[in-house]
């Protein structure tokens, strides 16, 4: 027997992480940088007591055309130099990757009408933000790890249908799964050369944003949050309009019904990053109203311009 | 080495790893069918390459979407490279050994240039760095030998972090302190323009990526502005591209908002000449042109 069909599987928790590779390859640069890069270990040890076997990550620094990409190398080796901050140094990994679950995604995503693949290849660049995430949270590859693109042109409906795919392929597989969003929440990087003790959220505006986003993740409001994605990246320039946020609420069952904890929040070359941790709880988010649609599945883009070459 | 350096041309050289995928050359491991749909394409960088192993350079500066810096532009700052490079968008199509040499002096002139001109600039000095597939690609198709020292110049992020107009004058200042530091290093220059016209992909891909069936404009606005553009080179009316390079881009999400054509004019001091277009054609539903500015004194009189 199958572990798939041993036992049905269930995502454990949530975290939000930065993408940026300061804190690993740079924390002393910066008070903040470095405030981050402990904090990872908070996160380290409550996913080491969690008896999770999968670290499920959306990562935006890994954007995607064709349709969603889910990396599926069980032991990809290789190193990446960030295109800005080539100075900090390379980015080494040797990393443990699911690939059974990885291609179980891909077939969870196509049921949903998505156009998904996996991809395994020596030499592959791994996004940044992935490895700075997977080496901080999972240093020593004790849990399997899987992750998928952030399509560039893909938008709430996709994103969300991505996420609701993950959770299938979750609960088909059997893991005990941590989703993990990779992402800064504003993502205004200062464009001249900062002195890194010098950093700070690139705006006032900006930093309000987040700390509002914040405090309703400390209430477990998740939802609240990923139905606010538009009107913050309007705002406050999100990071990929938010879709890692709307690829973990839909991954954890699209509810309020968390126990939020902010473990660290800081700037990164202007951008906010933070550490947030949302642990499913049984409540009721009574009183609250969501305005955005909700979809199931996705029927393609929406190309309305599309058609006949000769149109004359 | 010339003593009095000069851009001696320019070409918009899109980088679809779809073409060398299609051409099977040997330091590429994915193996194609045949051709597909991207023949007319192959075609006219072959005709490209021909014209240009009649022409001496020292030099080949790329301007290259796929190395997005948001902190200034950037320059490769190593005298060598060389490994293997994997697409993160197109892993089934392009994984590519490559060997190639830095003319670092010319970067490090245009760095300065640049900064002279109030500029961010930056030099790449890490070894482990990931030469993009942009360069790769447009090296490959026009020069695959990959003999001459190449200057690999960043796409800074200006036209997304505040206008396409902030992007253009960018690109412009940066354009001109390029052509500054080839005339006072000496060089003979090849400007290569890495992108593509029209830029909106479509998101899924066959099974088999040459499959003629699926190819194909993403959609009509697409064609008809590239179209445009092209005339608008035909008949050597670049200031006039540059004045309308903002509504372009906007209206097809044109991959020129990553500065090489803009820059690419500029360091041509946007010639009143025709440029020569080579090929027009669609790769998974962008627009791509490969286009030449002889600017030899008799350049714009040359045949086919």
């Amino acid at each position: 027997m199958t572990r798939s069909a041993k036992r049905r599987g269930e995502l454990l928790a949530g975290y939000i992480v930065p993408n940026r590779p300061h804190v690993l390859l740079a924390p002393e640069k910066n008070r903040g940088w470095q405030s981050l890069h402990d904090a990872f270990a908070n996160v380290r040890e409550e996913i080491a007591e969690s008896g999770a076997d999968l670290l499920l990550l959306f990562s935006t620094r890994w954007v995607s055309i064709i349709g969603h990409q889910v990396q599926a190398d069980p032991a990809p080796k290789w190193w990446v130099v960030d295109e800005d901050f080539h100075e900090f140094g390379s980015l080494h990994y040797d990393l443990k990757i699911d690939a059974e679950f990885g291609e179980s995604y891909v077939r969870a995503a196509g049921r949903r009408g998505l156009h998904a693949r996996t991809v395994a290849y020596p030499g592959f660049p791994i996004d940044t933000g992935s490895i700075t995430a997977l080496t901080l949270l999972n240093p020593d590859n004790a849990l399997p790890a899987s992750i998928v693109s952030c399509n560039m042109y893909s938008d709430r409906a996709e994103t969300l249908v991505l996420g609701k795919a993950a959770r299938d392929a979750v609960e088909q597989c059997g893991r005990k799964a941590i989703a993990v969003a990779v992402t800064a929440f504003s993502n205004r990087m200062f464009t001249e050369w900062i002195d890194p003790a010098e950093d700070r959220i690139h705006s006032q505006k900006d930093d309000e944003w987040n700390r509002k986003l914040l405090e309703l993740l400390g209430q477990g409001r998740l939802e609240d949050v990923s139905q606010l994605a538009r009107e913050f990246t309007r705002q406050a320039n999100g990071d990929s309009k938010l879709k890692a946020i709307w690829w973990l609420a839909a991954a954890l069952g699209q509810n309020n019904d968390y126990r939020g904890r902010v473990f660290d929040y800081q700037p990164v070359w202007g951008t906010g990053c933070a550490l947030v941790g949302l642990k499913p709880i049984a409540r009721t988010a009574a009183n609250l109203e969501y305005d955005e649609d909700d979809v199931e599945s996705f029927t393609g883009d929406r190309n309305v311009l599309s058609g006949d070459e000769d149109e004359s | 080495m010339s003593t009095n350096g000069k851009i001696v041309t320019g070409c918009l050289a899109p980088h679809p790893p779809h073409l060398v995928y299609a051409s099977n050359p040997d330091r590429n491991e994915p193996r194609s069918r045949d051709a597909g749909p991207w023949k007319v394409l192959l075609d006219g960088y072959a005709n490209l390459r021909r014209r240009l192993a009649q022409r001496d350079f020292d030099v080949i500066v790329v301007h290259t979407p796929h190395w997005k810096t948001v902190v200034g532009t950037h320059l490769l700052g190593v005298e060598r490279f060389s490994g293997y490079s994997v697409d993160p968008i197109f892993p089934n199509l392009f994984r590519f050994r490559f060997d190639l040499k830095v003319d670092v002096e010319l970067s490090r002139a245009i760095h300065d240039e640049g900064q002279e001109a109030g500029l961010v600039m930056k030099m790449m000095e890490n070894p482990e760095f990931r030469v993009d597939y942009g360069t790769l690609t447009a090296l490959h198709l026009t020069r695959p030998a990959f003999d001459l020292p190449i200057v690999c110049i960043s796409s800074n992020r200006a036209y997304f972090y505040y206008s396409n107009e902030v992007g253009d004058r960018e690109m412009t200042a940066l354009g001109q302190a390029t052509r500054r530091a080839i005339r006072r290093t000496g060089r003979r220059a090849l400007c290569l323009a890495s992108c593509s016209l029209s830029h909106r992909h479509f998101t899924e891909e066959p099974a088999i990526p040459e499959d003629p069936a699926f190819e194909g404009i993403y959609n009509q606005n697409q064609r008809r502005w590239d179209e445009h553009i092209l005339d608008l080179i035909a008949r050597g009316e670049t200031r006039r591209v540059m004045d309308e390079m903002p509504d372009f881009i906007q209206q097809t999400m044109s991959e020129t908002s990553d500065g090489s054509l803009s820059w690419l004019l500029a360091a041509m001091d946007f010639p009143a000449i025709p440029g020569k277009v080579h090929a027009y054609g669609t790769v998974i539903g962008t627009g791509n042109a490969i286009v030449e500015w002889n600017l030899e004194p008799g350049g714009d009189e040359d045949g086919p």
